[in-house]
């Protein structure tokens, strides 16, 4: 599916894997977080990723950060919040550089939050319009409270300029 | 606001309510395919009549005409359809409170 | 509308500045774009709802209903006439104020929704997250910034909270909604205990403000007096504390089961590990980030200065002669006013119980007549108690006698604050999408029974709330008697708890046995109270009085002859 990072699409580089399947050498390849904690796969070439269900605290992932390139949070449902607190974790307390990607029911109206806590890379339905996910995103130049990304010139009290 | 989704069978007649998309008020549908905010010119659909019914207000919705359309069962009282259920009889006849301001509020006390 | 009247320059509302107001216009034309695209068929229902939810447009029984923030209960007079303005032109000419301290207008249309909404922006207000699993409307003590035994001016704090949890990236798909009171007085009269978080303002022995910080309370199907979380949360951290622990909320919390996704569940599920889980979230955040400065916390406070005044004595002459001459008089002011922290001054409450009216209504021209008098006697300053009534923050007490006679015209002069008749009702089914049983007409039928004033004062403080469904807005749980009604088999029924208390001594009140009919009920409450009377020690109030006698004599009343 594609993927929309700074507002553009772009391909997915990477493959996501069943616990079952062998990790293919040289591929980028997402597996679970239960996969990460059995194999633990060191000494690969290819970019590491991992999916963390919405009820997996991110803070399992502390032991592997340095191997991963990529974590991806879902929202099951548009309504189910979860992802926006693991990506701020992801960020915030385990200070993770890679790829944040958020996966599943995302509404374009959620886009802002997503990179305000973190996010980098949605995961978009196969035929969606990047312009609708940039016009919401723009919709609120301005935010009242302090968040992990997005952060610009400060404009009194608490509030702030966003560029996210 | 649509009723809770029961798939119940139908065994009385129903009416066919909703609420106008515009609106909010409440309406039902009548024989001429209209929709009426007077219960009394709705049309009694026979129990075997009901999936026709609701598909009908299917069709209202996506014409945008109508918002959570259900069937609810009801009775001839004096010649003209009334609900059986308390609250849809509420819905039918309004507020069972002043739903405007009581002069007598804005008077002498 | 033609011209706003001015900002009355005393009244202490947060005054909106270019980036508030430019903030505000951008949602207003998101949701007008968004009406529109539903009103063409772009937007289905489904996908409109939870946009419509985001600015306080519910689909009600008869129309669809706007609940408009009230943030913390405070209006200035310019707010509360574009109100009255709203309710004539798009409503019927009244709105409804909510135990929320919020109003809500019951007969919107759609397309005009966002016009009104432009209308509160005007006024600088909005409907913003009055729905949906967010912040709420952060709620406050009626008597703020003017409370005899006020520690800490609430007010500033609840600002910083309504302005923190607008469109919070973080917390705004939450399980549930989520509810949050701040009081600053020793005696509570925000039900702290009974909210998702309940924030009690304090100082230490060196003056310094800090917060106690109780969560997990709640009324509803599962009602739970609060757990206290922290006794003392250094001004700086308070509003890390609330980030940590919506947190902590929003990973853990139930999501699958509607009736258990309240903070309530998570924290008696967790007990002592929720406090743990929460330091463990504030150990972790980085240093700086969400700290609350001292300089933002001022800069707030400025729009919540003392207005200026006038160095009073209290009881002046002028009073005095008027209560020794008029009973009806004193008889309000008995009942209807509270202790000031300004000598000379008192705060007035305005009850919207008239005998037999809807609790909480007022029409356009009582709001209109209201804000008349607070310009004229109260620096033009209103505010909304969670008991649906109003209050004039700062009245002169030798005023008193102008401002009784000036209400009573308008019907706004009903002396039964905390008496039997100033009743707690949420709208029930007659306007409510959700509700099981009315409620409306049985706080009216109540206050009818209770009508006479010497009987209502012979009985004192009596608290009687009550609820159309179990979701329990009319906070039947917490009143000293308690009624919920519930559908049995097609028929209204109404069951009775007793006991309860919303304040320090917070409590749940208990179910006192089988449910009452609706013409039912009024007699049963009747019983009750007669039971009170007869068994009460002298000056024993009915909480009192319940707890010492337990139910008792009041089930062998009610039940002992079926």
């Amino acid at each position: 599916m594609p993927l929309l990072e700074d507002g553009r699409l772009r391909p997915d580089p990477f493959v996501t894997v069943t616990d079952e399947e062998p990790l293919p050498e040289g591929t980028p390849a997402i597996i679970s977080l239960a996969r990460l904690l059995r194999d633990a796969p060191a000494g690969r070439n290819a970019p590491l990723g991992v999916a963390l269900a919405p009820e997996e605290d991110p803070r399992a992932l502390v032991p592997f950060l340095g191997r991963l390139s990529l974590v991806a949070v879902r929202l099951p449902k548009h309504r189910d919040g979860r992802a926006f607190t693991q990506a701020r974790a992801l960020r915030e307390a385990l200070g993770f550089r890679g790829e944040v990607r958020a996966t599943g029911h995302v509404l374009p109206d959620q886009y802002a939050f997503l990179l305000r806590c973190g996010v980098t890379v949605v995961e978009l339905p196969e035929g969606a319009d990047p312009a609708i996910w940039n016009a919401a995103r723009q919709a609120h130049p301005v935010a009242y409270q302090a968040a992990v990304a997005g952060d610009a010139e400060p404009l009194g009290f608490l509030r702030r300029h966003v560029t996210a | 606001m649509s009723a809770p989704a029961k798939v119940k069978p139908v065994t009385a007649p129903v009416l066919l309510t909703a609420n106008d998309l515009r609106d909010g008020r409440v309406v039902w549908l009548t024989s001429d395919g209209s929709w009426t905010l007077n219960v009394t010119e709705a049309r009694l659909f026979a129990p075997d009549e009901a999936a026709q019914a609701l598909a009908l207000g299917q069709a209202a919705e996506r014409l945008r005409q109508v918002v959570g359309a259900y069937l609810t069962e009801a009775e001839l009282k004096n010649g003209v359809p009334m609900p059986r259920r308390f609250r849809e009889k509420l819905r039918a006849v309004g507020p069972s409170v002043d739903a405007e301001p009581k002069p007598s509020l804005s008077l002498a006390s | 509308m033609d011209s706003l009247p001015a900002i009355p320059p005393h009244a202490r509302t947060y005054r909106y500045d270019a980036v508030d107001k430019a903030f505000l216009q951008a949602r207003i034309a998101e949701f007008r774009d968004q009406v529109q695209r539903r009103l063409d068929g772009t937007l289905t229902e489904d996908e409109f709802k939870p946009l419509r939810l985001m600015n306080g447009l519910y689909l009600q029984l008869h129309a669809y209903m706007l609940r408009v923030a009230i943030p913390y209960g405070v209006l200035n007079t310019r707010q509360l006439r574009q109100l009255a303005y709203i309710a004539r032109r798009w409503d019927r000419g009244f709105g409804h104020f909510t135990t929320r301290q919020n109003i809500q207008f019951n007969w919107t249309k759609l397309a005009d929704a966002p016009d009104m909404l432009a209308a509160l922006a005007e006024v600088d207000m909005h409907a913003i997250q009055t729905s949906g699993n967010c912040v709420r409307n952060v709620t406050t003590d009626e008597f703020a910034g003017a409370a005899a035994d006020e520690v800490v001016d609430p007010r500033p704090y609840a600002e910083i909270l309504r302005q923190w949890s607008t469109l919070h990236p973080e917390f705004t798909y939450l399980p549930r909604k989520f509810k949050i009171a701040i009081t600053g007085a020793p005696h509570d009269r925000v039900a702290a205990k009974l909210h998702d978080i309940g924030v009690i303002a304090k100082r230490n022995t060196e003056g310094e403000v800090g917060f106690e910080v109780w969560v997990g309370g709640g009324l509803g199907r599962t009602p739970i007096v609060g757990t206290k979380l922290f006794d003392f949360v250094p001004e700086a951290d308070f509003l890390a504390t609330m980030e940590a622990t919506l947190r902590v909320y929003n990973a853990l919390g139930q999501r699958e089961n509607i009736y258990k996704a309240r903070i309530k569940i998570l924290v008696r599920d967790l007990g002592d590990e929720f406090r743990r889980l929460v330091e463990r979230e504030l150990a972790e955040m980085p240093e700086g980030r969400y700290r609350l400065p001292s300089e933002v916390v001022q800069a707030i406070a400025a729009h919540f200065a003392p207005p200026p005044f006038a160095r009073l004595t209290d009881n002046p002459p002028a009073l005095r002669q008027a209560l020794e001459a008029n009973r009806a008089f004193a008889t309000w002011v008995k009942n209807c006013t509270h202790p000031h922290r300004a000598p000379g001054y008192v705060s007035v409450v305005i009850s919207l119980k008239p005998i037999g009216g809807i609790p909480g209504d007022a029409s356009a021209d009582q709001m209109e007549a209201v804000a008349d008098l607070a310009d004229r006697f109260s620096f033009g300053e209103i505010r909304v108690s969670h008991v649906q009534n109003l209050v004039l923050p700062h009245v002169r007490q030798e005023d008193l006698p102008a401002l009784f006679a000036a209400l009573k015209p308008h019907g706004l002069a009903t002396p039964n604050i905390g008496l039997v008749s100033d009743i707690i009702s949420c709208p029930g089914m007659d306007y409510c999408a959700l509700a099981t049983a009315r409620s409306i007409p049985v706080a009216q039928r109540i206050s009818e029974r209770f009508a006479d004033l010497d009987a209502q004062l012979d009985i004192g403080t009596l608290h009687v709330n009550i609820s159309g469904c179990i979701n329990a807005c009319g906070h039947h749980h917490v009143g000293h008697i308690g009624i919920l009604g519930v559908d049995k088999r097609g028929e209204e029924v109404y069951q009775i708890t007793l006991g309860g208390s919303a304040t320090n001594d917070a409590a749940i009140g208990e179910l006192i046995g089988p449910a009452f009919s609706y013409d039912g009920v009024v007699d049963a409450v009747e019983t009750i109270i007669r039971t009170y009377v007869a068994h009460r020690a002298p000056g024993e109030t009915f909480k009192d009085a319940y707890r010492r006698l337990g139910p008792a004599p009041f089930k062998e009343a009610l039940y002992a002859a079926a």
